[in-house]
């Protein structure tokens, strides 16, 4: 599979927004050739601002350019961008319901070598929690940019979850993205998979695996974490009625706990929440990472069927 | 005995060389910074701070607050050399399993005081330490090391006020005056001059030095620890990258590893440099 980077289709998408619609204006905080609004940087320098090592700063800054009418997007790594300035983000971005665009890079445990402090596996969590907040996981680079441009005609906050490593390509170029809606990737009658970025494409390998074996899953891309779509899971939930969530996250808030509350009331089935254990991570390769806490598809499959195993046959 | 100005030289270089191989060796990491740090770093370990490789939890200690935590080369290389863990070790730095994470954790390795790796938190904490110290009467004092770009965290200023208006005088901020953070010149994101007119409006004791300036490191150290009523801020002016041509003032190397080639030809530069040290030069 062809795999490309989320955080180039972002960097791309804002050079190409801002050419279209002079309201587009872009904020950094000293990481802008790693997040990549350089390339906006460099066409629009006069919409581009660097606030430099100060991400709260920057916040409060897109949230009074939204005030007057422009459409900021500010960007910097997952961890900054939303636990350093997490009470600017709260009173002047949700609040206030500013038309800010958090669009942020190397969440999770991919972010790799740089280790604990570093790799994000709270954001989602935190950032669900804030009310108006919109919360976007894209499963690969063309959603990505889909998601981007929703974003930019979306009134109000958005927060979108990129990552440092490319991911294997899933859609075709322009796909549809809607807020609120889980694109369901592969029909299955057995067990569900609900997944949010990096861990779209490895359910998806593990159902594969799964499906030699003759069980046969079905995979939901929740990239809109927030709002979620209950009547798609709800009704896989139904159909093959035991789930299991898959995210490169914290098991406690993240994408599993928000499927489990969204399913509860009208379908409380079985679930499995697989994820980041009440712990942090740690430096090594994003390969080794991936492996060491149990996210790749092999060990996807294997927790899967023990949970099938255990809850049905 | 303290030890000589050419031990110390000798060590940062020997260290230097450390730095450009476990970035080498990662593949990833911070270089410059770490190498803008460490003459700094290594005046303190080697003849400022009172500490114990032995007994890294000794409650009478000095400590250090590595705030700009991506130097943790540097860290990790004095302390590797002081005797905190074996120089082997060093090789493993950023592999998974390693006690030598990619910033500095606390929990993970002796001689670490606190983590960092997010920054701008660094002066609070040692802020922390300076009054706790004193409270406790066990009389250690605290350093505390900052890059220019990090400079621009609000937090960074909110302790240099608390600091400044309690007039914690064991404490002793260190700027790493690189002049570069990532996306280029600290002075073309944020103007950061005049820089110890500030801090001194702030109620610090500042002094600016060359921070690769063996003597004037240590001079200014010891006007830190024998100023009463105020902390000291050492605005130390560094180049990013120093010791090695091609990385020296060179933004590429904040957060890019050397690669094979351009290791070799760094480590025969500091070779070349240990050579004359030796010879007394
Ligand atoms: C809160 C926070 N924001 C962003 C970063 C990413 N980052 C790592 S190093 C760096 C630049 C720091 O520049 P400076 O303080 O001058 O460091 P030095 O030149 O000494 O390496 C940035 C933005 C970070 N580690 N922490
Ligand atoms: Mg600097």
């Amino acid at each position: 599979m062809a795999s490309k980077g989320t955080r180039d289709a972002y960097g791309k998408t804002l050079l190409e927004l801002g050419r279209d619609d002079k309201r587009i204006v872009a904020l950094d905080a000293d990481l802008s050739s790693s997040t990549r609004t350089v390339l906006f940087a460099k066409a629009f320098p006069e919409r581009f601002f660097n606030a430099g090592v100060a991400e709260a700063d920057m916040i409060g800054t897109a949230a009074g350019l939204a005030s007057v009418g422009l459409i900021p997007f500010a960007s910097t790594f997952a961890v900054f961008g939303t636990g350093r300035c997490y009470d600017q983000i709260r009173q002047a971005v949700c609040i206030s319901q500013s038309n800010v665009k958090i669009v942020v890079t190397h969440g999770g445990i991919t972010v790799g070598e740089d280790g604990a402090t570093h790799q994000m596996i709270e954001d989602v969590s935190l950032m669900s929690g804030l009310p108006n907040m919109r919360v976007i996981v894209p499963a690969d680079a063309h959603q990505a940019e889909a998601a981007v441009r929703l974003a930019a005609r979306t009134d109000g906050p958005f927060f979108i979850r990129l990552s440092r490593e490319k991911f294997p390509v899933i859609y075709e170029e322009n796909p549809k993205f809607e807020l609120g809606k889980a694109d369901i990737l592969r029909e299955g009658k057995d067990l569900t998979f609900v997944a949010m970025g990096l861990m779209v494409s490895n359910c998806l390998e593990a159902s594969e695996i799964l499906s030699k074996e003759g069980i046969e899953a079905e995979v939901i891309n929740c990239a809109s974490v927030k709002p979620i779509d209950k009547q798609t899971l709800v009704a896989s939930a139904k159909k093959t009625g035991i789930i299991v969530t898959a995210e490169e996250h914290s098991v406690i808030g993240g994408l599993g706990s928000q499927v489990l509350s969204a399913i509860s009331e009208e379908c409380p089935v079985p679930l499995k929440t697989l994820g980041i254990e009440d712990r942090f991570g740690l430096s090594g390769k994003p390969g080794e990472l991936v492996k060491y806490f149990e996210l790749d598809p092999e060990s996807i499959a294997r927790k899967a069927k023990e949970f099938l195993g255990g809850k049905k046959r | 005995m303290p030890p000589s100005i050419k031990e110390i030289e000798k060590t940062a270089c020997q260290i230097r060389k450390e730095i450009v191989k476990m970035t080498n060796k990662a593949q990833s990491g911070h270089p410059g910074g770490s190498l803008s740090a460490i003459d700094i770093v290594a005046c303190l370990f080697m003849a400022e701070m009172k500490h114990d490789p032995k007994n890294p939890g000794w409650e009478e200690r000095d400590r250090f607050v590595l705030s700009k935590g991506h130097a943790s080369p540097a860290l990790y290389g004095i302390l590797a050399f002081e005797g905190y863990f074996p120089k082997e070790e060093l090789m493993t730095f950023r592999q998974l399993g390693s006690r030598l994470q990619g910033h500095p954790e606390k929990l993970m390795l002796p001689g670490v005081e606190i983590t960092t790796g997010s920054l701008g938190q660094g002066l609070s904490v040692a802020n922390g330490m300076a009054l706790g110290l004193k409270l406790r009467g066990l009389g250690g004092r605290v350093y505390c090391l900052i890059g220019d770009g990090e400079m621009q965290e609000g937090q960074v200023w909110e302790a240099i006020q608390s600091a400044g208006h309690r007039g914690t005088d064991n404490l002793c901020a260190i700027l790493d005056r690189n002049r570069l953070q990532i996306d280029g010149k600290v002075e073309d994101i944020k103007k950061e001059e005049p820089i110890v007119e500030k801090l001194a409006a702030f109620g610090w004791n500042a002094i600016r030095i060359d921070g690769h300036d063996y003597r004037a490191i240590l001079e200014a150290l010891k006007a830190a620890r024998e100023t009463k009523g105020k902390p000291t801020f050492i605005v130390a002016d560094t180049v990013k990258g120093k010791g090695v041509s091609f990385m020296e003032n060179n933004v590429d190397f904040h957060g890019k590893a050397a690669t094979d080639e351009e290791c070799r030809k760094a480590l025969e530069e500091l070779d070349g440099r240990l050579e004359m040290i030796e010879k007394g030069n």
